[in-house]
């Protein structure tokens, strides 16, 4: 198996002709958990949800390439069979399709015909992993995320997460909204996926996620770029201490993205 | 309005099509009288869709089949259709408008029901069809269609259910249009006395390819007092079809009607819905799903008249437009003066999968009574990208996003139809068009 990399090179990012990312470089490697931090309009979840193809989002420049493959030209759904996942901000609610209904087909997506996950493969796996995430057994039949509490939500993106086991996973703000007991089983959740094949990238705002997910890597980024990277005693000093030494650090009035000197 | 006046069919023609099949004579005369109504009517005007270029005229009428000696001469999927074990007991089977395998249980004969094709009706239960057809449910004259129906009748079914008898099991009708141009003129007769209790379910298909031809059907439901009719349908005419499709229903005290509709055709459709809710504390129940494709246009109409103090009426329509199909949906509900206390509620909803797709869903309450509860929903909207977008990112492709997400809209009715065969078809039909 091939060690899953993840490179973006001088990516730009516009939305509705406005350029939120200006020039990000990163690169992820299997085994390796990455923390991009950073304060609210700074370009975060655009880079998540450009990166998977949202479109709403137009890149403008740059390369994104997945172990060496050009994932800019893949349709979404190729991103994800090339091995990407995103753990959506807002997951969006699917009335009518069950949960279990949406898994089985995306895992079934990835496989060649009359290859099929059988049956009871795929309930015992889905079983145990909604276990693992402390989901009672009626959300596999209930519509997808129809009606879920925020809490909810962020347990069913981990789910999938668990279920698909892609190579690269970018989970956008799966903090936000959780109480300290679901941070933690989320947390249990993303680490049980930890192996030298599986690379992460966690966005995210707080710091008390990375109490429970040990980052191998933080960066700031600040007005769509990365201006600072270290290793997890960098988002310590920031839990301590705020952004405000990075911007004087830098000479940065206003972090969010156009404010730029 | 300028009519065209010219028909293809004259007196002779209908006269010698009546006396071959040795009709009695009071069908005759209506059917004469119905000639001559057809040429002086206007077209029906349905709102909002215009038919004027719609093929009403080119189809074969006289169309003979054989008959079929058992069930396993049907093709497969046809086949298919016909329930199992008790189920598969009770069934009419029309080929090309004709007759051609009938089969009803010992038990539901010798409790008085009878289940027969309608040619067999008017020779063996002239006085009883004559009591029902096309008197107080669709009227002849309503507009040129009606009266064409009425004067070409040429297939449909008579079932009639005896005071206080349950029929536990469905009753099927399978109208089965081999040849692409014939043309179904199709009667279906539902009278259910006092207290009894039916479930009729019925499957137009055609096989055949693009050629034109026309299916004008009427069907009319009597629901006696206290007695409750279940009627299912999976519309499946092939795309060459226009379609015009009134089904009709009065109900009496006590009654309950439930049409659980899968209206599947894939060819310009008119489909008008009424019931007549007339008895003090009547029900109506209607569930109607619609995938339009291609670039068929389709006028739907369910219409719900409240005469009863104390009638109920619910109304839920889901229909997914794609390609560039496009319906209108219209659902009335009137609540006439005198009907105290009656509840009507009504629900609409247009999915369009495509930039050319269209939908239009008009919801009106008509009110002439104060003491009453009404209420409606409509929504018309384009499928969700960020839907797609969240589905396509766990590798599903667009299309099958798509079906999942026609399936999933279309759930919460199809789920619902309260006859199992129905729902299974419906899924189906569903199924092949989304694909």
């Amino acid at each position: 198996m091939s060690a899953s990399n993840l490179k973006i090179e001088n990516l730009h990012v516009s939305i509705e002709g406005k350029e939120i990312i200006k020039g990000l470089d990163l690169e992820i490697n299997g085994g390796e958990i990455h923390a991009v931090m950073g304060p609210n309009g700074t370009g975060k979840s655009t880079l998540a949800s450009a990166i998977m193809g949202h479109p709403k989002y137009e890149i403008t420049e740059g390369t994104v390439t997945i172990d060496g493959k050009d994932l800019l030209e893949m349709e979404v759904d190729e991103r994800a069979k090339a091995g990407l996942f995103l753990a959506m901000q807002y997951p969006s609610e699917v009335s009518g399709v069950t949960n279990a209904d949406f898994l089985r087909t995306s895992i079934n997506a990835r496989r060649e015909e009359g290859d099929e996950i059988s049956l009871m493969k795929f309930i015992k796996k889905m079983d145990e992993k909604m276990a693992a995430l402390g989901m009672g057994e009626e959300f596999s039949q209930r519509y997808l995320n129809e009606g879920f509490s925020g809490g909810e939500k962020k347990r069913n993106e981990i789910l999938q997460l668990m279920m698909l086991e892609p190579k690269i996973a970018i989970l956008d703000e799966i903090d936000s909204g959780l109480d300290i007991d679901a941070l933690k089983v989320v947390s249990q959740g993303v680490n049980s996926m930890r192996s030298p094949e599986f690379g992460c990238l966690i966005i995210t705002h707080y710091q008390r996620l990375l109490n429970y997910i040990t980052p191998d890597k933080v960066h700031v980024i600040m007005q769509g770029r990365i201006v600072k990277s270290g290793g997890a005693e960098l988002a310590q000093r920031l839990e301590a201490e705020g952004y405000d030494w990075i911007k004087e650090e830098l000479g940065i009035e206003d972090e969010t993205v156009g404010q730029e000197a | 309005m300028s009519v065209e006046t010219k028909l293809e069919f004259d007196q002779e023609y209908v006269r010698k099509f009546s006396q071959d099949r040795q009709e009695p004579e009071w069908l005759l005369n209506l059917r004469l009288k119905a000639l001559d109504a057809a040429s002086e009517l206007p077209m029906p005007k349905p709102e909002k869709t215009k038919i004027d270029k719609w093929n009403f005229n080119s189809y074969k009428h006289d169309v003979s089949a054989q008959e079929i000696k058992s069930l396993d001469e049907l093709p497969e999927d046809i086949k298919s259709l016909v329930g199992k074990d008790e189920q598969a007991g009770n069934l009419v089977v029309h080929r090309n408008t004709t007759l051609a395998f009938k089969q009803l249980s010992d038990d539901l004969r010798e409790k008085g029901v009878i289940f027969t094709d309608i040619l067999t009706a008017s020779k063996e239960y002239s006085d009883l069809l004559e009591k029902y057809f096309m008197t107080e449910g669709v009227k002849i004259d309503e507009h040129r269609l009606t009266a064409l129906h009425a004067a070409l009748m040429n297939g449909g079914t008579f079932l009639y259910v005896p005071k206080n008898v349950d029929v536990e099991v469905p009753l099927q009708a399978l109208y089965w249009q081999e040849d692409a141009e014939a043309g179904l003129f199709n009667h279906v007769i539902i009278v259910a006395e006092d207290n009894s209790r039916v479930t009729y379910v019925e499957n137009y298909f055609s096989t055949g390819d693009d050629k034109e031809s026309v299916a004008n059907i009427i069907a009319e439901v009597f629901v006696g007092q206290n007695a409750k009719v279940s009627y299912g349908s999976v519309d499946n005419f092939a795309k060459g079809v226009t379609t015009f499709i009134s089904r009709r229903s009065r109900v009496s005290r006590d009654g309950r009607i439930e049409w659980s509709l899968g209206q599947m055709n894939d060819g310009n459709t008119i489909s008008d819905n009424i019931t007549h809710l007339d008895g003090n504390g009547s029900t109506a129940e209607t569930k109607t799903v619609t995938v339009g494709r291609g670039d068929q246009k389709q006028n739907f109409v369910n219409r719900v008249f409240h005469h009863g103090q104390n009638s109920e009426s619910n109304l839920l329509v889901h229909g997914v437009m794609k390609d560039s199909a496009s319906s209108i949906f219209n659902g009335i509900t009137k609540i006439e003066h005198g009907a105290k206390k009656a509840f009507g509620d009504q629900t609409q909803r247009v999915l369009m999968m495509s930039e050319k797709a269209r939908g239009d869903a008009n919801p009106i309450l008509l009110i002439d009574e104060d003491d009453v509860m009404a209420g409606h929903a409509a929504s018309v909207g384009k499928v969700d990208q960020l839907q797609l977008f969240y589905m396509m990112s766990r590798g599903i492709s667009r299309a099958e996003a798509e079906r999942l997400i026609i399936h999933g809209f279309l759930a919460p009715v199809v789920n619902d139809l309260p006859i199992e065969g129905v729902q299974k078809r419906a899924t189906e039909v569903i199924e092949r068009k989304v694909r």
